[in-house]
């Protein structure tokens, strides 16, 4: 090869170089352990006739368990929605060079953060223990609706109360660093067109700061789901505590929870694309182009595939 | 004429140190005013005070005989709410160094956002209008694309289209051509000497001396927030009175 610069001519008689790749007899090694785990795991899922599967196939769609679902799901949307607004509403505070509303916004964070959720979703469910009568009116003035507190208190409403009021402090925080994330020249700019503080908030800011808040809000929703489980502590049948009142009279433990588990996992499965879908609608103009989503790369690679086939035929 | 940007004796301070030095200057009606100076003498601070994006402690700015961020009633002196400053911004185009276009918006949203949500126009109207402007500046094919695909130059002529769809009475230029290659300078002074053409009033802070000799009314040299010297170009480029500009020009040229 020394002489190819002395002997241009003779490097175009030499037929072309075979590349070898490096050889990694590691990964060989790695994949087979790995492939034995997985083998012996899934002999042991089919083999061991304590799983029950017929029980778990036959409660997949048990009415109480599809119920504990929709509530599960319920409270959860609810609870992530009145969180998001809250969460909103709670870093315009924090960042707002009013000191009252600010301080009262790092008080709120600091309480629902520093205090277990567990120990709020009771103290909901107790209030009327705190307040016998609830009422709606003016302050210091006329009072417009009035009721007993055991009334309005249900378990549900405790668990929205709990769930949203917690969800918001972090979500505040969420909002807060997407907020920050924004340059301050936007900000600029859009007030030298004459927009008001609120409108460039509205219009600029947020959009952009969505590319911050949507992956951690994915996250946060993605718990909220399961963390919305801890309402059994106030005997609401949300998925779980479906589940727990069946296999309190069968005994069918292991399968009951796989059902629940399984549902979970279902839920979260469809949560995962529509996060993905959201956070490219607003990555717009973050990159010169979009890469594509994970369909557009099947059809594409459908499309070559057939295209190529169809070469090969005639 | 009277004049459209009127500055008498403005002071500000960072703390306890002051950036702008009782700054006194007058821009009329169509006039072209170039602002150079070493960085730090306060010119960007003096353009985003015209525009109220910085409070001044002392001393009056007026933009088209009203005060900005202020009301006079009486002997007293009003600060005007989010709102009315708002309003008055309308007047003001601003151009800065580092284009800060939108980026979730293509250029022609871009030069929309403002005609739509803030003055209100309809959506049609203000396209069209938008496409004039994007077409005026070269961009007419540009218009579909998002900021991160422009270049420098490109991004920074939308600006212009931005600020000039609001149809301002002055346009301030916060050293438009500061972030741009070398090579893209040329084409961002060429719309902004095509704007001077057209009569537009502009307050430009600049760089390009060879620029703001061609284009401009008036040269105004600032050091340590304060208004050092005031000319024509040719007589404050060429032959400074104060030692200061002396130093400074034979610094850039």
């Amino acid at each position: 090869m020394t002489t190819s610069l002395d002997e241009p001519a003779g490097m175009i008689s030499e037929p072309p170089l075979k590349v070898r790749p490096v050889r990694r007899p590691g990964r060989w090694v790695a994949t087979a352990l790995v492939a034995i785990l997985v083998a012996l795991l899934i002999r042991t899922l089919i083999t061991n006739p304590n799983y029950e599967w017929s029980i778990v196939a036959k409660y997949m769609t048990n009415e109480a368990i599809l119920k504990g679902l929709l509530v599960t799901i319920e409270i959860s949307a609810i609870s992530m929605g009145v969180g998001i607004v809250l969460g909103t509403i709670l870093a315009l505070m924090r960042l707002s060079p009013n000191p009252i509303l600010s301080s009262t916004s790092w008080a709120y964070i600091w309480f629902f953060r520093g205090t277990p959720l567990l120990v709020q979703l009771i103290f909901w469910f107790n209030l009327s223990a705190l307040y016998p009568s609830l009422s709606l009116g003016i302050p210091f003035g006329p009072t417009l609706v009035s009721g007993s507190a055991n009334d309005f208190i249900t378990p549900f409403t405790a668990a929205i109360l709990g769930l949203s009021l917690n969800e918001g402090a972090y979500m505040s925080e969420i909002v807060r660093a997407g907020i920050l994330s924004v340059d301050q020249g936007q900000h600029e700019a859009a007030r030298s067109i004459g927009m008001s503080t609120s409108k460039v908030m509205r219009r600029i800011v947020l959009p952009q700061a969505m590319r911050v808040i949507i992956p951690p809000t994915g996250n946060q929703a993605i718990g909220m789901l399961k963390t919305s489980s801890l309402v059994s502590v106030i005997s609401l049948a949300d998925l779980l505590y479906s589940a727990e009142i069946i296999y309190a009279s069968t005994y069918q433990t292991v399968p009951l929870l796989i059902v629940a588990s399984l549902w979970y996992l279902i839920v979260c499965s469809i949560m995962m694309p529509c996060q993905y879908y959201i956070e490219r609608h607003y990555s717009k103009g973050s990159t010169r182009e979009l890469p594509p989503t994970p369909v557009q790369r099947v059809l594409a690679f459908l499309r070559r595939h057939r295209l190529t086939q169809r070469k090969a035929v005639p | 004429m009277t004049a459209l940007v009127s500055a008498t004796n403005v002071c500000k301070y960072y703390g306890a140190h002051k950036v702008l030095d009782n700054v006194t200057l007058e821009v009329r009606h169509g006039e072209v005013v170039c602002l150079i100076g070493p960085s730090g003498a306060g010119k960007s601070t003096f353009l985003r005070c015209i525009n109220h994006l910085e409070k001044i402690n002392s001393g009056y700015l007026e933009v088209a005989g009203k005060l900005v961020g202020y009301k006079r009633e009486g002997s007293i002196l009003r600060e005007l709410n989010e709102r009315e400053a708002s309003k008055q911004r309308i007047d003001i185009g601003m151009v800065f160094q580092n284009f800060n276009l939108f980026p979730h918006r293509t250029a022609l949203e871009n030069v929309t956002e403002g005609p739509i949500h803030v003055k209100g126009i309809d959506r049609p109207e203000a396209e069209k209008r938008a496409r004039e402007l994007l077409d005026r500046m070269g961009l007419g094919a540009k218009s579909k694309s998002y900021p991160r695909q422009l270049s420098g130059g490109q991004q920074q002529r939308v600006a212009i289209a931005r600020a000039l769809a609001m149809d301002p009475k002055v346009m301030l230029f916060d050293e438009p051509t500061s972030a741009l290659d070398p090579e893209l300078v040329g084409e961002v002074l060429d719309s902004m000497r095509d704007l001077a053409g057209q009569g537009m009033t502009m307050i430009i802070v600049t760089h390009e001396m060879k620029f703001a000799r061609e284009v401009a009314d008036m040269v105004v040299f600032m050091d340590d927030g304060a208004v050092v010297e005031t000319g024509v170009p040719d007589a404050l480029l060429e032959d400074p009175e104060h030692h200061r500009t002396k130093t400074f020009l034979s610094r850039v040229h």
